[in-house]
């Protein structure tokens, strides 16, 4: 039968979510502050860790399933999507999280990305954001603006830059939030939004690389700017300013293309200052949802619990009889 | 007026007018009348207009492959007429619509008896009859030529009827009558025609007409797919390419066996979705064609340094790059054997026709999950796409392998949390190189994958002293795959021992092999034996060597330029094959061919004979 995961009566503490592997990034890299706001978005919801896989591409950031103790699985360069849908539709009660870089999601990954949106399969890709490659040495990622010269760069970027909110939001995305890695409390209940979400969720991580992006350092994400002549933090809350993202009835036209727009608009706003929160959300038939009406069978069994032999004598009983009789003679 | 057990039909017509419902129906009508029939489709990378054909031969006895010149052309267009006139037999027949074709302008043999058919008067009448508009009938033409090819050949009219029922079924049954108002017309045309009795390819009885419902006439695409529900496969991605696609849609259609059929935005996603399902312990399979078989690679490592299952089917076309998309040809085999970078284990199979493609499929799913690893299956354009007719599959002693699995019954206790968590060894150092398998979503087993080198956890490690055991366990597989794999499905030998010639093949060109050797025996009093390679990789080399040791010519028959299988044997074995009958134009061996270049080896002792017949 397909049974849906139940969440623990007594909830793990996010240190017991923590691997027994020393991380190999560098000391004060952003990467470690999403990892543990994943662990901690783990507990907090009393997801089961042997029902939760972690599924990660290339890079640095592609390290982050060793580090959880959870199953996971490091995958190539680009592809975590491609894998990560693959284990959900075998076994659509595992719980996935997808992580990786910006390079292995928005470049080499880049058609995984806008396909994953389009099919809506309910997991969560946490994006770490550190608008380099990272484990390469610090070439430009697709989210680097044009003109900007981070130190390992020899020349300034010639290209521009992508954004990750609006992309989402045109491949179909159902849920797009932006958090930041050092704002913990934040980035964990971001993270938790997008787990309960029913459908494709991105967040995109603002994520220091202190060893090549000597730009957007946890220092500029800290310092204050001026608004209107007053000192204020750079980094907001969209929440607090107002903004609303979620679309309430999604069959109202005029209110998914507003929250659409506004989407649009917020995320292409030129200002000194950092926005983080949900910038769109909205429910929408999953992939699963759509296949279960497809495949009735799978209505009544997961594709790894629907049967196929005799477990005694592990003779195959499908009975081919139907399909065969169109070409019997 | 002579009897015949072998004749080959032939129609063809601009692609989108019919040509393969035509050959479906003629094939089926004469396997219903109780022959055994081969149909070869041909078509350009085209959706409309180019010229297809399709030949149908039809035999007393159980055929695999076509011949040269055909017996019988049936057309109702004029392209046809000009293309393939010449191929008809001194005393053929051709059967034309007199109002697009003059047979005086065509390159006809002078014994050529020549069959005028009023296609557009029979569909007036039907027309008249029925009410409905000409041009709506006008696919029916397809119905006619069959039926009058059937008069001519004196096969018996019901057949007709039975196989449209067989193809017209549900919705579409409405359609039979309608298709026989116009057989039945044609079919009297040609018996009042005097020319018909002096026909000399009238369709000898069969001398044991099979029971009705033991054959199937079916192309190996269909067979797999079949295979693919029987063993269980529970995702199959793939991204639309020729031929593969069409086992693809085949299985799309059948959903009510629960199968997830995925079309992805390309092959990297098509393989890696796969092996991601193959993680979560569903079998798993994808099916592409030569340059999504490249795409796919990258994956397939992935799966091999993680021993993830996983099936990856590769219908090999005309290569290189998009080469010649709709033509057959086999030369993705060193591919296959060296795609991917680095070391891992794979296993390579090759089935030789249709019925072996359906119980090596279900194999398949087993050794990846037996031996962990992913597992290659070649088959090609003219498997995929040609229809053979087979007793019928037994299927009901099928036994899965899902080899060594831990945790199956592992329990969530919520008073011991410590022991959920606990992390398993899913990589084991192990003797015979099978590491007890786990999946996620199993309480005290949690491990990790990476395609970096691991530990036993999967944890990514680069020292020698666990790499060293790690690949040495992982390559292990292979030979305890080479044991355990049954000798006939590694190699097998058929025909004469002690022959003069012993062909040397593999994949497709069994079926034109295995008529060949019948006919040297039959008409020429000429033994030759056939050695057909079964397995890949692990290569039987054992096996090979022993059955090379008697072996007085041996020659290489392949669809290729570059002879793949004569430099596969010689680097895992040593043997170099001196003759060699190799075919590249995209057009698979015809049995006349094969007959006449072995003759040729045996007579001159040439030491490579290339093939180049067919349009
Ligand atoms: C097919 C392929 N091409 C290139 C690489 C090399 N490579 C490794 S990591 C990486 C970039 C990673 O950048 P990003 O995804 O932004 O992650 P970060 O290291 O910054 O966390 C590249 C190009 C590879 N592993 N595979
Ligand atoms: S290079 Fe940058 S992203 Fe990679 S570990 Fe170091 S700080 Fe982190």
């Amino acid at each position: 039968m397909v049974s849906s995961p139940t969440p623990l009566k007594t909830p793990l503490k996010g240190s017991q979510l923590k691997s027994d592997i020393h991380s190999e990034w560098c000391p004060g890299c952003g990467d470690f502050g999403i990892t543990n706001s994943i662990q901690q978005a783990i507990a907090g919801l009393g997801m089961k860790p042997w029902e939760t896989f972690i599924v990660s591409g290339v890079g640095c950031s592609g390290k982050v399933p060793h580090y959880i103790h959870t199953y996971g699985m490091h995958t190539l360069h680009g592809r975590s999507l491609a894998f990560a849908q693959g284990a959900k539709l075998a076994n659509p009660n595992l719980h996935i999280i997808a992580a990786g870089g910006d390079g292995d999601g928005y470049g080499i990954g880049a058609g995984h990305f806008v396909h994953a949106g389009r099919r809506n399969m309910d997991m969560t890709y946490v994006v770490f954001n550190n608008e380099v490659y990272g484990l390469t040495k610090g070439q430009a990622s697709p989210t680097l603006a044009q003109g900007a010269q981070p130190k390992s760069l020899a020349l300034p970027n010639p290209t521009t830059a992508i954004n990750p909110v609006t992309l989402a939001l045109a491949c179909g995305y159902t849920f797009i939030a932006r958090s930041y890695a050092f704002d913990a409390k934040h980035l964990k209940e971001t993270i938790m939004k997008a787990i309960q979400h029913k459908g494709m969720a991105l967040i995109d991580v603002l994520q220091p690389c202190p060893t090549y992006n000597n730009i957007h350092t946890k220092d500029y994400f800290a310092e204050m700017v001026d608004v209107g002549g007053s000192q204020v933090p750079r980094v907001y809350y969209l929440e607090n300013e107002g903004y609303d993202g979620v679309v309430k009835n999604p069959n109202d036209i005029n209110e998914v293309n507003a929250k659409q727009a506004q989407c649009f608009e917020q995320a292409h706003k030129v200002e000194d200052r950092v926005a983080l929160g949900v910038y769109y959300q909205i429910e929408r038939p999953t992939f699963q949802d759509i296949l279960k009406k497809n495949i009735p069978l799978l209505n009544e069994f997961t594709p790894v619990e629907l049967p196929y032999y005799d477990p005694q004598t592990m003779i195959a009983n499908t009975d081919l009889s139907k399909a065969a009789a169109d070409f019997t003679i | 007026m002579n009897r015949t057990h072998d004749l080959c039909w032939m129609i063809g017509g601009p692609q989108g007018t019919g040509v393969d419902s035509s050959a479906t129906l003629f094939a089926r009508s004469c396997a219903v009348a109780g022959y055994w029939v081969y149909g070869r489709r041909e078509y350009h990378s085209n959706i409309k207009g180019e010229h297809s054909y399709f030949q149908v031969r039809v035999k007393t006895e159980p055929v695999y492959s076509h011949t040269d010149p055909v017996n019988l052309l049936a057309t109702f267009e004029n392209s046809t007429a000009q293309l393939h006139a010449f191929e008809i037999v001194d005393d053929g027949a051709f059967i034309y619509d007199p109002k697009v074709t003059d047979p005086a302008k065509l390159d006809l043999k002078p014994g050529v008896l020549l069959f005028p058919i009023p296609f557009d008067q029979i569909l007036e009448e039907i027309a008249q009859a029925t009410g409905k508009t000409q041009t709506s009938l006008s696919i029916i033409k397809n119905t006619i030529a069959v039926a009058a090819s059937m008069a001519l050949c004196q096969l018996d009219i019901s057949a007709i009827e039975e196989a449209l029922n067989g193809i017209f079924t549900g919705s579409k049954a409405k359609l039979v009558s309608l298709n026989m108002q116009a057989a039945t017309k044609a079919y009297e045309i040609m018996k009042n025609n005097p020319d018909t009795a002096k026909f000399n390819y009238v369709m000898e009885k069969p001398a044991t007409v099979p029971a009705k419902g033991s054959r199937y006439l079916l192309n190996a695409a269909v067979a797999t797919g079949l295979a693919k529900l029987k063993a269980g496969c529970r995702l199959q991605t793939y991204y639309s390419i020729t031929p593969a696609v069409d086992e693809c849609i085949y299985l799309e259609d059948l959903s009510e066996y629960g199968l997830p059929v995925v079309q992805c935005e390309d092959e990297i996603a098509a393989i890696n979705m796969a092996i991601g399902g193959g993680t979560t312990g569903v079998r798993a399979s994808t099916s592409t064609s030569g340059p999504g078989m490249d795409l796919m690679t990258e994956g397939l490592g992935w799966a091999g340094i993680n021993e993830v299952p996983v099936v990856m089917f590769n219908y090999m076309r005309g290569g290189p790059s998009t080469g010649l998309p709709t033509r057959h040809e086999q030369t993705d085999m060193l591919a296959c054997l060296f795609s991917g970078h680095g070391e891992y284990p794979k296993i390579v199979m090759c089935p030789g026709d249709a019925r072996e493609q359906f119980y090596d499929t279900f194999k398949a799913f087993n050794y990846a999950d037996r031996y962990q690893t992913p597992v290659t299956f070649i088959s090609d354009k003219l498997l995929a796409n040609n229809t053979v007719c087979f007793p019928k599959f037994d299927d009901s002693n099928m036994k899965v392998d899902l080899g060594v699995m831990a945790g199956k019954d592992a329990k969530f206790d919520e008073n011991n949390i410590e022991a959920a968590l606990q992390k398993f060894p899913r990589f084991k150092i192990t003797e015979d190189g099978i590491s007890p398998r786990a999946l996620p979503g199993m309480p005290g087993h949690i491990y990790w994958m990476t395609g970096d080198e691991h530990c036993e956890y999967g944890h990514i490690t680069e020292e020698p002293e666990i790499r060293i055991p790690m690949q040495e366990k992982r390559m292990k597989k292979l030979d305890l795959a080479a044991r355990e794999i049954l000798p006939e499905d590694q190699l097998v030998v058929h025909g004469p021992e002690n022959a003069p010639i012993t062909i040397v093949s593999w994949g497709s060109t069994k079926g034109v092999i295995l008529d060949t050797i019948k006919v040297l025996k039959e008409k020429h009093n000429l033994d030759v034996n056939f050695i057909q390679i079964r397995l890949l990789s692990p290569f039987p080399v054992d096996a090979f060597k022993k059955a090379m040791a008697n072996v007085k010519r041996a020659v290489v028959v392949e669809s290729s330029f570059g002879g793949q299988i004569t430099q596969l044997i010689t680097m895992r074995t040593g043997i170099q094959i001196e003759h060699e009958v190799l075919k590249w134009s995209g057009r698979p061996i015809s049995e006349t061919e094969l007959v006449a270049a072995i003759q040729e080896i045996n007579e001159k002792q040439s030491r490579k004979v290339v093939l180049s017949y067919g349009l």
